[in-house]
């Protein structure tokens, strides 16, 4: 198991390598970060002590090097815009993506899971087109229109929820959680809604053409015949069977969430990473973008291992098949 | 009395171009302890009339006419719980492909405990008790060790003695078994068919064996049914149908089968082909490949006949 753990991680470095990669080149091939710090007036001397301080002047190799040892301490460098040490920076905006990334997954799962399985149970039953034709409109409408849909709706119509913000928030060292007000909570809700119900249509399609194919599988139709009951005949063989694609698709998809939570974090201004990302392409603030495009990568790498992990957890031929690879070494 | 008594069964399949019957008007009956075999060319209905028997049919086939009785009380009409009590408690099942029939992600042993305790009052350690047996029943070694391994761990004959028992374990009193040594190894065939042989002749459990395999039903079957575009063209018991066959298209199968020596045959292949479902001949539907064809056979269709040992579905036999 852990020699399984430490594979995975061994492999995931030549991908955050890649990314470190083009995270680095964006310093080199977006801007000049030398005009951009010395202002207006400046003289050849000053230039050359600037470069020469930031380390510019040496080969390219060794450049990239810093930058990833840096990195890997967590020093992303100074943000152009705010002045301020970008790991700061993200540290600050992280817990608000990753709760609204964190609460718009288990709404999406939450909703989309049960309904599956009912679509994929009773299929010609007229709720279940009605779930359908729902989940169309929930996968062909883009982010943006759905937020401010809801805003119209929710916030300027009815006044029941805020448009913008976090609400309040509750320090727990150097994270900040709005879980715990009511405010905070409420705040929530239409962000959640808008960045999960992608998902939430997607899972729910997901889980129903998978359960219509365990459904059509002989060993549904053997536990039929054993005189299984309907609930462990849909619940615990067929959906457990659908569960390996499910929790791979779910698990990606939460990267993707993180990754696109950008355009929810605009349109309800929720001081998260993504609202700090677009407000640094604005000014072209490199420092912050490369840092954002190395988080998002390990975000990815780190879902991939967890999605690997509750595979072995859920499909007992992959344990064998580890057990027999482990005794063959 | 009859343990399953099988009375005019149809079934009907709708589709788009009209009503296909793929059953048309099947009576048997199968007593306690009887084995009966059920022979037949392809899409002869054998394995629909199995589905049947258990309420197991694909939608939207459906059972359009006659009735099923299991100790004389209809089980056709049931509401699907109580239907649900009778499959694996009264009437077991075992599928063709035992590679596809155990669910791959529970151990063997969760999966006969699952069916025991869905049927029978017993406690966990009762259950786990009696998986270990059931599987040392069926000749599963070491299944004490076993219980905890998943189905793609055993090979495919391992598997269906798997199958076996969770067909057994219940303890029915009639197994429907389809084709169960098909996706077999021929040099497996055998040791299973033995297997379900002892083990239901032991508990005095019925079977209705459905297989391709004259030999086999020559061995194990006490009776044989044997079916033809979706009705029975002869039933009677195995050594009459076997050496003095009644019905032409039975003599057709059997006219190769080395009964002496008791060789394991398939079925011989007869000129031409079944029809299909939607161009059944009026009359005998064996008509147009029968060597013995006479008018009427052409325009009335026959229903079982005495024919000496046997019931044959055939003008000759009418007396
Ligand atoms: N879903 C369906 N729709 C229409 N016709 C069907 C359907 N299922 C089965 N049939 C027809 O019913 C007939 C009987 O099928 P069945 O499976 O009982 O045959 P069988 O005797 O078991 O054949 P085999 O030896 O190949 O298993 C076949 O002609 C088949 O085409
Ligand atoms: S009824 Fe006629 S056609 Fe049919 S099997 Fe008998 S002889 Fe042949
Ligand atoms: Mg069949």
């Amino acid at each position: 198991m852990a020699a399984f753990i430490l594979s995975r991680i061994l492999q995931a470095i030549p991908v955050l390598l890649v990314v470190g990669f083009i995270a680095f080149a964006l310093f080199a091939f977006v801007g000049d970060p030398v005009v951009t710090m010395l202002g207006q007036d400046y003289t050849e001397a000053q230039r050359q002590a600037l470069i020469h301080s930031l380390g510019l002047d040496q080969p390219f190799f060794v450049q990239y090097a810093h930058f990833m040892w840096a990195a890997l301490h967590g020093d992303f460098g100074i943000s152009y815009r705010l002045a301020r040490p970008v790991a700061g920076l993200i540290a600050e905006r992280l817990p608000a993506t990753l709760e609204l990334a964190f609460t718009a997954s288990v709404l999406a799962l939450l909703v989309g899971l049960p309904m599956g399985v009912y679509t994929g149970i009773y299929r010609n039953a007229a709720s279940s087109r009605l779930f359908l034709v729902f989940s169309l409109i929930g996968v062909s409408l883009p982010t943006f229109l759905i937020g401010i849909l809801l805003i119209l709706v929710f916030s300027v119509m009815l006044h029941w929820l805020p448009s913008f913000g976090r609400g309040d928030v509750v320090h727990l060292g150097w994270w900040s959680t709005g879980f715990l007000t009511i405010s905070g909570l409420k705040a929530l809700v239409l962000p959640a809604i808008t960045l999960g119900l992608f998902q939430m249509t997607l899972i729910m399609r997901l889980v129903r053409s998978e359960m219509l194919e365990v459904l059509r599988t002989d060993y549904i139709k053997f536990a039929r015949a054993r005189g299984l009951s309907d609930r462990a005949i849909n619940f615990g063989h067929a959906l457990r069977n659908t569960l390996v694609p499910v929790i791979t698709i779910v698990g990606l998809q939460f990267g993707l969430v993180v990754a696109f939570s950008i355009v929810t974090e605009t349109v309800f201004q929720w001081p998260g990473v993504g609202l700090l990302l677009i407000q640094s392409i604005a000014v072209a603030d490199i420092p912050v973008m490369s840092a954002y495009l190395l988080l998002v990568a390990v975000v990815f790498v780190v879902i991939n291992l967890v999605v690997d992990l509750l595979y072995y957890a859920v499909d007992p031929r992959l344990r064998i098949e580890r057990r027999a690879a482990a005794g063959a070494r | 009395m009859a343990l399953l008594d099988v009375e005019e069964l149809k079934v009907e399949f709708p589709t788009r171009r009209g009503v296909l019957r793929a059953i048309d008007g099947v009576s048997f009956g199968i007593e306690p302890g009887e084995v009966l075999g059920v022979v037949g060319e392809s899409g002869a209905g054998k394995s629909l009339t199995g589905a049947a028997i258990i309420g197991l049919l694909e939608p939207p086939g459906r059972i359009a006419g006659g009735r099923v009785l299991l100790d004389g009380k209809r089980i056709d009409n049931l509401p699907p719980a109580r239907m649900r009590e009778i499959r694996g408690r009264q009437i077991g099942a075992i599928f063709q492909d035992p590679l596809t029939t155990l669910d791959p992600v529970y151990p063997v042993g969760r999966q006969l405990t699952e069916t025991m305790q869905t049927h029978l009052k017993l406690s966990d350690a009762d259950a786990r008790r009696r998986a270990v047996a059931w599987l040392e029943r069926v000749g599963i070694p070491a299944g004490a060790q076993r219980v905890n391994a998943y189905p793609h761990e055993f090979s495919g004959g391992m598997r269906q003695r798997v199958v076996i028992a969770l067909a057994l374990c219940a303890e029915p009193r009639l197994v429907i078994a389809d084709e169960p040594t098909t996706a077999l190894d021929v040099s497996i065939q055998a040791q299973i068919i033995e297997l379900l042989k002892s083990l239901t002749r032991d508990h005095g459990t019925s079977v209705m064996l459905v297989t391709h395999d004259m030999g086999v039903i020559a061995e194990t079957a006490d009776r044989v049914a044997v079916m033809y575009a979706g009705r029975i063209a002869e039933i009677g018991p195995v050594r009459a149908v076997v050496k003095q066959p009644a019905h032409p298209y039975t003599e057709g199968l059997m006219g190769s089968i080395p009964w002496i020596e008791r060789k394991v045959e398939r079925l011989r292949q007869i000129d031409g082909a079944m029809p299909r479902l939607n161009a059944i001949p009026p009359g005998c539907a064996f008509n147009p490949r029968c060597p013995h064809v006479f008018d009427r056979c052409r325009v009335e269709r026959p229903d079982l006949l005495d024919a000496g040992a046997t019931r044959a579905a055939c003008w000759l036999h009418d007396a």
